[in-house]
């Protein structure tokens, strides 16, 4: 045992990624998606939305102390928690739909760790040069004065990225121009600026380090995007039935080389650091930059752009076989994404059906039923009811309250002598409201009855109604 | 049993144990997982000097820091009532029949009220303060001392029939069995079950009753038998009983009497408290 090699070790520490500057249609569309995303993240809370006097005129706002929701002219109560859950799932399914069509699109160009390690990288790359001043920075083991001062400047721009960033999404959750005074006068809550902590140790880390590991090991959604994929999805892959055999491999020596001049350009400008003529795998998140980069080399060398490209793995059997690729839109369109796409649509409307049918008057009816009933001194038969009316307008509302159900019964609000109660803007009010059988009357004797509540708007006669019950004594069935 | 096959060049290192031939590799722990595990341990032993901990004979340590959940919870409560002070102050000094009309004092005083109420008085009163055979149910109009907001003050302040409290409501019924018949006391049952619009057991002693009760009852309770809230003498003419309203509980009240106590409150609760319990009450449907 003792001459034998020790086994390898089991830790393999990551291998850093120095990802070379590319150009081409791709990487536009790149920086046109980082451009458009960042700019709605960082500016929208800044957009003003004038709603009256006594609502904040944040176009979108996220209230978590009234419980509201504001975005533009929409305004949502907590008890309309469910439109949120409804943008959940169209946007789960958007996923889907994407991914099924177009494969790991959403990771290639607007996951937020994608953006943000593209903007980290432009950075990098601006502060310590491309990859190869970048990779002789890294390899120069004696930290002079040079590599300090371009690593700390580097690292001071992404924690002003990363502040920026965590700065942001507080915004949204308070008036931006106030809370943006305040974060810096310290006069800010402390979860604002606990919740600008995490967010900004999180950027730095994940955008300066951590990097592509949170897309390999962090992130659980490309192991579930693989559900989704199937011959049909567009992938970035290797045509390797024309490349090969590559320049300096083996087979290049005696067979008529292919189009592959292992140049190496691929592999240099990926951020995920793999080796696409390896073919398609787990790391790659099809940010398409070897397509830009390979198809820079063959124009230059006078070959046909498309050795990377965007295939589906049926168009690989095809073109293996000697058939053309089929074309582009045909991937797309097929049974699954279409059903995607119906499936999608649906939430939408019913979410946008809902938001335009939701009731102008808002009314809950809770009987108290402890004690079920109360018997009042000439013997009638008293119940009780908890109505919450919601207000939702900008202006007062005066709402009547009225019940139908045996014409014995009357209603009673508490502290009021008049049946109608006043709510004012933006709230919502909690009424007790009796009502009231008389002795003897059917409702009184009866063991239930059937009540409707009705809520008329006074100011502009919408009305709604609630259907309860009534409990008496049970004395005739 | 199969044999293990021999040990080879480049086989990962094993544990060493073998359970029926299977050995399990003796893989190192990630390395960020170890310092995890570090870093709890220095916590933890960080936390039992700083938090109460090790367990003595008879106590435990008390730690640098001096937590207790006791005081945790006493510091909140404390907070609370500093917090509450100048809304209870407003409470104590405000004029009782104007609180309903500041809807911001008495939302609090309500809210305040309910909370006290779910403390002390649901005990007798019971949750939803229907009350219970004895004691009076304060969802309904029907009051024996007063239904007004002053009077329910009066009563919850001072308590009904207690030695502690001078100003508390006094009164009490005889026990007629010492002073009438059981016959008189038979036809005087059945004369108040026809006041209050009940069917008595025997019509011809209801009429005779008249009489006894003319004599006897209509000093406290009222010629119609409308009770009088200056002795807290019930009204007898309407649809509830406190006891019950039934032949053989009429002949157990009017025979024995009835003694109900109420604790005063002044004595546990402050001012501002006794006033929003008050309040509460009052709004709870018979407030006059």
């Amino acid at each position: 045992m003792t001459d034998q090699v020790p086994p390898p070790g089991l830790y393999a520490a990551r291998e850093p990624i120095f990802p070379r500057r590319v150009s081409g249609s791709f990487r536009n569309l790149k920086w046109v998606i980082m451009a458009v995303t960042l700019g709605i993240y960082y500016l929208v809370p800044w957009i003003r939305w004038d709603r009256g006097p006594e609502l904040p005129d944040q176009a979108v706002l996220l209230d978590l102390a009234n419980r509201r929701f504001y975005f533009f002219w929409i305004e949502i109560w907590s008890h309309e928690f469910y439109f949120v859950a409804g943008l959940l799932i169209m946007a789960g399914l958007g996923l889907f739909l994407f991914t099924s069509a177009l494969g790991r699109v959403w990771c290639g160009y607007a996951c937020p760790q994608t953006v943000w390690t593209d903007l980290f990288i432009l950075v990098e790359r601006w502060v310590e040069g491309d990859r190869n001043a970048r990779l002789r920075l890294h390899r120069q083991e004696k930290m002079d004065f040079r590599k300090l001062r371009l690593r700390l400047t580097k690292w001071t721009l992404w924690l002003v990225i990363a502040m920026a960033t965590g700065g942001a999404w507080v915004f949204y959750f308070a008036d931006a121009p106030t809370l943006f005074v305040d974060l810096f006068t310290g006069q800010a809550a402390a979860v604002a600026y606990i919740t600008v902590a995490i967010l900004t140790a999180t950027t730095f880390g994940f955008g300066g380090f951590a990097r592509e590991q949170i897309c390999i090991y962090a992130c659980p959604w490309p192991r579930i995007q693989g559900a989704m994929m199937d011959e049909d999805t567009l992938t970035v892959a290797y045509r390797e039935w024309r490349g090969e055999p590559r320049k300096h491999s083996e087979a290049a020596k005696t067979e008529p080389m292919g189009d592959c001049i292992d140049c190496m350009a691929c592999v240099n400008v990926c951020p995920m650091g793999i080796d696409i003529r390896d073919g398609q795998q787990m790391e790659c998140i099809t940010c398409a930059l070897c397509i830009d980069a390979c198809d820079d080399v063959m124009e230059r060398i006078g070959k046909p752009r498309g050795l990377i490209d965007y295939l589906a793995l049926s168009d690989e059997t095809a073109e293996r076989g000697g058939a053309a690729p089929r074309p582009i839109w045909k991937h797309v369109f097929r049974p699954r994404t279409i059903l995607y796409t119906a499936l999608w649509s649906a939430v939408g409307i019913a979410l946008v059906i809902a938001l335009f049918v939701r009731a102008d008057i808002e009314m809950t009816v809770a009987a108290v039923r402890n004690p079920t009933f109360v018997t009042l001194s000439d013997g009638s038969i008293r119940n009780t009811y908890e109505i919450r009316l919601r207000n939702k307008n900008n202006d007062d509302r005066l709402f009547r309250l009225s019940v139908i159900g045996d014409p014995a019964v009357r209603i009673d609000l508490e502290g009021t002598p008049y049946g109608s109660i006043e709510v004012p803007a933006d709230t919502s009010l909690l009424q007790r409201v009796y009502v009231i059988a008389p002795p003897g009357s059917a409702p009184a004797q009866a063991e239930r009855s059937d009540l409707r509540f009705w809520v008329e708007d006074l100011t502009n006669g919408d009305r709604a109604y609630k259907d309860n019950s009534f409990i008496g004594t049970g004395e005739q069935q | 049993m199969t044999k293990v096959p021999p040990k080879q060049e480049g086989d990962p290192d094993t544990t060493g144990h073998s359970w029926d031939g299977i050995e399990e590799f003796d893989n190192p722990m990630p390395r960020w997982w170890l310092w995890t595990f570090y870093v709890t341990i220095i916590w933890g032993i960080g936390y039992t000097i700083a938090y109460p901990a090790w367990p003595l004979v008879s106590s435990a340590t008390a730690g640098m820091l001096g937590y207790t959940t006791r005081g945790e919870v006493a510091a909140e409560i404390a907070a609370v009532e500093e917090a509450n002070g100048p809304i209870n102050a407003r409470l104590a000094a405000a004029e009782l029949t104007e609180v309903a009309a500041d809807t911001d004092l008495n939302s609090y005083a309500v809210s305040a009220g309910a909370a006290v109420y779910r403390t002390w008085c649901t005990q007798c009163h019971g949750s939803g303060a229907a009350g219970a055979v004895g004691y009076p149910n304060l969802l309904d109009n029907d009051w024996l001392w007063g239904g007004d907001i002053e009077n329910i003050h009066a009563t919850i302040a001072h308590g009904i029939r207690n030695e502690e409290d001078d100003d508390a409501r006094y009164s009490e019924m005889p026990a007629f069995g010492d002073i009438l018949e059981p016959e008189e006391i038979a036809q005087v049952v059945n004369h108040v079950m026809v006041l209050s619009g009940g069917t008595p057991d025997d019509p011809a002693a209801a009429a005779a009753g008249a009489e006894v009760y003319a004599d006897n009852c209509a000093s406290c309770h009222g010629d119609e038998g409308l009770g009088n809230r200056d002795l807290g003498a019930p009204n007898l003419a309407d649809a509830i009983w406190l006891y019950g309203g039934d032949y053989d509980t009429l002949t157990e009240t009017v025979t024995w009497s009835r003694y109900g106590v109420m604790p005063p409150w002044t004595q546990r609760l402050s001012e501002a408290e006794i006033r929003a319990v008050a309040l509460y009450v009052h709004q709870l449907g018979g407030g006059e």
